[in-house]
């Protein structure tokens, strides 16, 4: 995973609550087996039309936001299926950071997971930062000092210190939990002597 | 003396270590589902970084998003398109590969992962079930702590069994009351989000109580869970009782003999405690609610079918009246005007919210020897072949086919029109399942969200309406 330190470049406001992952990537791109290559996606239904041409007036289509490294949006973005394309598509597109009031657990987590940090702030301070974005204003976001720059103000955001030690680092985390495989078979013993009526110990112990 | 635990509390503490001072920790998973669309990355992952799957006997592997409802017989040849195709494949030689069971295209077993891992008795009281789909709520309805995750988190899970994650909040809904006719399930769901709005949930797993909840059958009680996920919350939960263990009885894969009552003992420890403290608590009174519908494009825009759309006006935040008259402009309605009347061309009765056998059951009962009315395409997609089975055994099949509902083969199907199931533009549909966003069920289709027997109702008279007054009315003039 490419690690998060500092990024700076423009932001595109999208003042829509609730934006759903349906809408993020619509679901004639979830047939893919990769990770990339879903800039195109990306909103797809809000950017071309039925023919595929593309519609004038988005905001991703409209310079300078479509060199847009941070996007900022309505409340609860990123709510409904757990797709990861979702994070996949903006990553794809150049988006590194989204900005909301509040963010969707299971999106929350993809974007973690892929190096894409959500940053939850207060809804005055998101709506002061949607007016920055509509102005054009360039964004500096320092993970380290938590803080997001823009137009000679500081803000600062809280995040987890574990989500921000990964984002920074850029971890495998896979690799970094099976070197706790001594944590793992310490739980997976004691809930196998608890419960060893569940169906898919007594396949194994069949296999 | 110990701290009065919720039930989230217990099953958490059953399955959980700390992993770091940071506050995260190691979450075991007893149960994985996978389906084609979340896991091609996750074993590409795996192979790439040179890693087996820990445990392949706690993982089941399903085929639904993706496949046609016609044809299964013909397995993977039931597929035209080939880039579905490719990931259906992916699926089966993944499975294969590592050793995980699945269950193939036209395997009576197979269905939607929702459906089928309670149906076989693979998802039981106290265990973790994950699985790369929001949906997987759903399972909460067993009292096990059941979530959705996404591709990264399934090749972890896949690779270590376990999850990194942090406890969320307790909250607790109790549905109090009897529910009148007509209301169901369905309509406790969609009265809650549009209680807590769809992001109310947020943080929070969400264990359901209450008198109308212990009075629920098993499959209403998944419809329940199910949508927890549309309150933004991260699992919901019930604790077991007779009836989920009466359903879970003899399943394939529940317990048997000296197994079952040693389970069953277990089982019943998995409640909260009665001083257990929530951070939140919310009561319904089902006995003031009505039969229910969505009128826009989130599952919180919801209104009782004797109701009128709203007025954008009257809603004092600028974001979401900004969000109600885009709704109202993408469903074609007017502020002010009644619900019930509005024409419908499409019905669909499926997806793993509304695709059980008392779905079916209910949808069927409406129907009555009525027929589906003209210029109104209605289809019955059963959640499994299991399901399908039984409802052919009782005449089900039958009683649809001859009001003029299409009659298909199991999986996801127009629930988002990922298969040749979808609404055409500008098409309406009174829909059983999940999510009405914009786009969701096919680009432009207008979708309202509803209960089986409303869906039906809908269906043999053209348009929305009221399915109390449709069966008194109907039951009147017989």
């Amino acid at each position: 995973m490419t690690p998060f330190t500092r990024l700076s470049g423009i932001a595109a406001p999208l003042p829509v609550a609730n934006v759903d992952t349906d809408q993020i990537v619509p679901k004639q791109f979830l047939k893919t087996i990769e990770r990339t290559g879903l800039a195109g996606a990306l909103f797809y239904d809000w950017r071309f039309d039925e023919a595929g041409q593309p519609m004038p007036g988005f905001v991703l289509d409209t310079p300078p936001y479509d060199k847009a490294v941070v996007l900022v949006a309505g409340d609860n973005f990123g709510c409904g299926s757990s797709r990861e394309h979702a994070p996949w598509a903006l990553l794809d597109f150049g988006i590194r950071c989204v900005v909301s009031t509040s963010f969707a657990d299971i999106f929350y987590n993809n974007c973690i997971n892929n190096g894409l940090l959500p940053i939850t702030l207060g809804e005055a301070d998101v709506a002061a930062l949607l007016a920055d974005a509509a102005q054009g204003l360039v964004f500096t976001i320092d993970l380290q000092n938590r803080t997001i720059s823009c137009g000679g103000v500081v803000r600062t955001f809280e995040i987890e210190p574990a989500i921000r030690d990964k984002l920074l680092a850029g971890l495998d985390m896979i690799g970094e939990t099976l070197a706790r495989a001594e944590d793992i078979a310490a739980i997976e013993g004691k809930l196998e002597r608890a419960m060893p009526w569940q169906p898919h110990i007594k396949r194994e112990v069949v296999c | 003396m110990a701290a009065a635990k919720t039930l989230y509390d217990k099953i958490w503490a059953a399955h959980a270590a700390p992993f770091d001072a940071a506050g995260e920790s190691l979450l075991y998973i007893d149960f994985h589902l996978l389906h084609e669309i979340s896991t091609p990355q996750a074993f590409a992952g795996l192979r790439a970084a040179g890693r087996t799957v820990r445990r392949p006997g706690r993982a089941l592997a399903l085929f639904d998003h993706n496949i046609p409802t016609e044809r299964q017989a013909d397995g993977l040849d039931a597929i035209s398109d080939p880039v579905a195709r490719i990931q259906l494949e992916a699926l089966r030689n993944n499975a294969a590969a590592a050793g995980i069971e699945a269950f193939q295209i036209g395997d009576p077993r197979n269905g939607i992962v929702h459906v089928v891992g309670p149906e076989q008795g693979r998802t039981q009281p106290g265990m973790t079930i994950v699985c790369g789909d929001s949906h997987t709520s759903t399972h909460g309805a067993f009292g096990a702590l059941a979530h959705g995750i996404g591709t990264s988190e399934v090749e972890h899970v896949l690779a270590t069994q376990t999850l990194r994650t942090r406890k969320s909040r307790n909250m607790r809904v109790r549905f109090e009351g009897e529910a009148p006719a007509g209301v169901t399930a369905k309509d406790f769901a969609l009265a809650l989000i549009a209680k807590i709005g769809t992001g109310g949930g947020t943080g929070a797993v969400i264990e359901y109580a209450g008198e109308a909840v212990r009075a629920l059958s098993m499959e209403g009680r998944m419809t329940l869970c199910n949508m927890t996920i549309e309150a933004g919350a991260r699992a919901g939960l019930i604790a077991p009782d007779e009836t989920t263990f009466a359903y879970l009885k003899d399943r394939p894969a529940a317990p048997k003999g000296g197994d079952w009552d040693a389970a069953v003992a277990y089982w019943r420890t998995l409640c909260s405690d009665d001083d257990a403290v929530f951070d939140q608590e919310i009561v319904i009174d089902v006995a003031a609610l009505k039969p229910l519908l969505t009128w826009g494009t989130s599952p919180e825009q919801v209104i009782a079918i004797d109701g009128q759309v709203p007025d954008p006006r009257d809603i004092a935040d600028p974001v979401r009246r900004a969000s109600a008259e885009r709704a109202l402009d993408y469903m074609g309605l007017e502020p002010g005007q009644p619900i019930a009347g509005t024409p419908i061309q499409r019905v669909f009765i499926g997806s793993c919210t509304n695709s059980r056998i008392e779905d079916l059951r209910a949808a069927a009962a409406v129907i009555d020897g009525r027929h589906v009315a003209e210029g109104v395409n209605a289809m019955v997609v059963p959640g499994s072949g299991l399901v399908k089975r039984q409802a052919e055994s009782e005449g089900l099949d039958r009683v649809f086919l001859q009001a003029g509902f299409e009659w298909r083969e199991p999986g996801c199907s127009m629930c988002l029109g990922m298969n040749p199931d979808r609404l055409a533009p500008g098409e309406r549909s009174a829909s059983t399942s999940n999510r009405n966003f914009e786009g969701r069920q096919g680009r432009g289709g207008r979708t309202h969200l509803m209960s089986p027997a409303m869906a039906a109702a809908a269906a043999v008279t053209g348009h929305l309406v009221d399915v109390r007054a449709h069966a008194s009315a109907e039951g009147a003039a017989a």
